[in-house]
């Protein structure tokens, strides 16, 4: 098995270690890992302000870069740049026969972090060990659009020493929605205190999602409220061997 | 009730200053507000938890609940390729009962018809029942100017649009449209109109309300009500409630007046199988609501009830423009409130933030539809694209994506404004390179150093500050993935 790794533009520049958590997982698994060097960002920030144009430039240059290739699947750990690939180029390549065909290629290869090793690799056990309480946030391109919901839970629920917890609206967005987080301010924090109320009420010392922009939102409303709860990406739990 | 109307009306103008008649920008001042309002989020938080568990329960419980969502997505579809034939079937089909029809292109023709009727019937009283049609186009308060001459007593008999109404309020929410409310504020309310201290208990708030309002659904010259759905096939009207209150106003005054948006329409009578079933789990958590009723033109021969004279306006203001758009399927709402009581904006900042009739995800979509784009320019932008409503919504209307498409146009339209246009034209320039890419993330690595404070950057102002007023905000990594990928992982 051979597949090209994506890696967001955030986590790339923010979150390195996400990427390295995700090559060690895969390669702990037999899984060869390439790096397409072209790679640069999936356009979500564009499109998601409404310029589309510029979304469907950005788009042109990701197929460039991760159609060809000897790859079997390009893996991705976000939900929501997943999402962006393959579901909303289609949407933004709609009314172009050509390019629409072309996205709509692409679209089912490339798969989101969990879901590809639980659905594809057919791995629901890791091995990992990690000692705490975690509540798991789904992004909501991950649970609605992606509808893999089920495949982090479980890997999560098999790394040894970690209880996961349920929180009470579980379902409810993080507040962050790309621009919205600084175009809605109020309301996107807002948004945040809620979650983190229900964390507090949970008991989870950990938080843990596959994707790094809920976390980085979510963390950085944690650390101004002074919380010290600890944040990770599944991949780094994943990634765990104690401790 | 005539000492309390200078009051109320002073109080609603005030309101149409603060823009929430006629929405403008300003959705983040007045979510600003609202999120700060601990009563206001104690009341949403309670009334949409409750709607959302009542919803997901009875959804559950009945196994054909996708099927159902596909075949009223499918109903919609084909209701609106055929809008002209249906609407022309249904007002043949109101003509042959007897009743009259009017098509409405704009509110103000419904304020003009319905003026002239109470003018024709020297109309005194008009019990209302509630409608959400007559609150977009503000009915009450053009009537009461435009028509200033008949001194007309309109009442809302909606439990909770009568309670808005005397608090000069408006309803914040498409099914609860006092959720913003709580009992102190209501008894008071109601004590205000009793000229007596009412105990807060919600019996005796209850017999209050049912008393006053008895003695208006007996005076009422004309009643009025809205649509949940209009048959096209029989003419039938069909209104959900669940206080009893719209039937009373359909069968006790000698006129009833339907006012109806075009897009209420389904084209068969079974075709109410499908979308009663989903409208009341969807809304409030019910299998049925208490009351469905079915009127079909007026009174017939030897029928016992119903008025004398039928009137349905089919109302446009608007709707017609998007058939065959990209938009068109804003039309297939069916005003369940679903959407508002998921939606996690909604659920901070309550209905009267969005500065519009119509709140909520199905609100920011369909107000600047109705009213144009530069109206309710912010409206498609207070939504984190979640996807809970498209989730809830019982017709499967990809509500995020159409907020999406409404962004788009508004860049097309040239309202995303220069600073935007400039930012995004050089994200896709960057983003298309990969030297761009790295020069530019090189840059900001150095550019970030003196903004570094205790492992974040401080706050700072710009775009950015909206971030770091009140969220720390991680510094770029000393290496990029990209960079430790070239070093060997």
């Amino acid at each position: 098995m051979k597949v090209a790794l994506f890696v967001p533009c955030y986590v790339d520049l923010i979150n390195p270690e996400v990427g390295v958590s995700v090559v060690r997982v895969l390669r702990r698994l037999g899984v060869e890992v390439v790096y397409p060097r072209g790679q640069t960002c999936c356009g979500q920030p564009a499109f998601n302000s409404g310029f589309f144009d510029e979304a469907r430039g950005v788009a042109r240059h990701f197929m460039d870069v991760f159609e060809g290739g000897n790859h079997d699947h390009v893996v991705c750990p976000s939900g929501s740049c997943t999402t962006m690939v393959s579901r909303y180029y289609p949407f933004i390549f709609d009314e172009n026969p050509d390019e629409r065909a072309r996205s709509g290629a692409l679209a089912p290869r490339v798969r989101e972090f969990s879901d590809f090793l639980v659905n594809v690799l057919g791995v629901g056990d890791l091995g990992a060990r990690m000692g705490g309480r975690a509540v798991f946030h789904t992004g909501c391109h991950q649970r609605r659009e992606l509808g893999v919901l089920d495949e982090p839970r479980e890997l999560l629920r098999n790394v040894e020493g970690l209880d996961v917890l349920d929180w009470r609206n579980e379902e409810l967005c993080c507040g962050f929605g790309g621009t919205f987080s600084v175009k809605m301010p109020d309301v996107s924090v807002a948004m945040a205190d809620e979650k983190i109320k229900a964390l507090d009420e949970s008991g989870a010392d950990t938080l843990v999602s596959c994707d790094s922009s809920c976390l980085m939102h979510l963390k950085g409303r944690l650390d101004r409220t002074g919380h010290d709860t600890r944040v990770l990406h599944l991949a780094q739990v994943l990634d765990r061997n104690g401790g | 009730m005539e000492t309390e109307k200078p009051a109320r009306r002073r109080e609603t103008e005030d309101r149409r200053r603060e823009g929430i008649a006629s929405p403008v920008e300003g959705f983040n001042a007045r979510a600003k507000r609202a999120v700060a309002d601990e009563q206001l989020h104690d009341s949403i938080e309670l009334f949409t938890n409750k709607s959302v568990a009542g919803r997901n329960a009875v959804l559950n419980a009945l196994p054909e609940a996708p099927e159902l969502r596909e075949r009223a997505y499918g109903i919609k579809q084909e209701t609106m390729a055929n809008l002209d034939r249906y609407l022309g079937q249904m007002a043949d089909a109101v003509e042959a009962r007897g009743g009259n029809v009017f098509f409405a292109e704009t509110g103000e023709d419904v304020v003009g018809y319905i003026g002239d009727l109470a003018r024709r019937r020297g109309a005194k009283v008009l019990a209302k029942s509630k409608s959400m049609a007559t609150e977009e186009i503000e009915l009450n308060r053009r009537l009461e100017e435009e028509y200033a001459d008949l001194d007309l007593e309109i009442v809302e008999t909606d439990l909770g649009e009568w309670i808005a109404q005397l608090a000069g309020d408006t309803p914040s929410h498409i099914v609860g449209p006092i959720l913003h409310m709580n009992r102190r504020r209501i008894t008071e309310v109601l004590s205000e109109t009793a000229g007596r201290r009412l105990p807060p208990d919600v019996e005796a708030l209850g017999s209050f309300a049912r008393e006053r309002l008895r003695e208006k659904f007996l005076a009422a010259d004309i009643g009025i009500t809205g649509a949940n759905f209009g048959v096209a096939e029989t003419g039938t009207v069909a209104t959900v409630t669940n206080e009893g209150n719209g039937r009373l106003v359909t069968s006790v005054p000698p006129v009833h007046v339907v006012v109806m948006g075009i897009e209420k329409l389904v084209p068969r009578f079974a075709d109410l199988s499908v979308f009663v079933r989903l409208l009341a789990r969807s809304g409030t958590g019910q299998k049925l609501t208490v009351y469905t009723n079915f009127v079909t033109g007026p009174r017939g021969p030897g029928e016992i009830d119903g008025a004398e004279e039928f009137h349905l306006i089919l109302m446009d203001n608007g709707r017609s423009e998007l058939l065959g758009t990209p938009f068109e399927e804003a039309l297939y709402c069916i005003r369940c409130g679903a959407c508002l009581n998921v939606c996690p904006v909604y659920r901070q900042t309550g209905g009267h933030a969005y500065g519009s009739t119509y709140s909520g995800p199905i609100g920011a979509v369909i107000t600047p539809l109705l009213k144009g784009g530069r109206e309710a320019k912010d409206l498609p932008h207070a939504s984190s694209l979640c996807g809970a409503c498209w989730e809830a919504c019982p017709v499967g209307i990809p509500l995020h994506d159409l907020l999406l498409k409404l962004r788009n146009r508004q860049v097309d339209e040239g309202l995303a404004g220069k600073a935007q246009e400039i930012a995004f034209k050089g994200f896709e320039k960057g983003m298309s390179s990969p030297t761009l890419y790295n020069i530019g993330s090189k840059a900001a690595r150095l550019a970030q150093k003196p903004a570094q404070k205790d492992g974040s950057i401080r706050p700072m102002p710009g775009p950015l500050g909206a971030w770091t007023n009140s969220r720390d905000l991680p510094p770029l990594a000393p290496k990029s993935f990209r960079e430790l990928w070239k070093e060997g992982i």
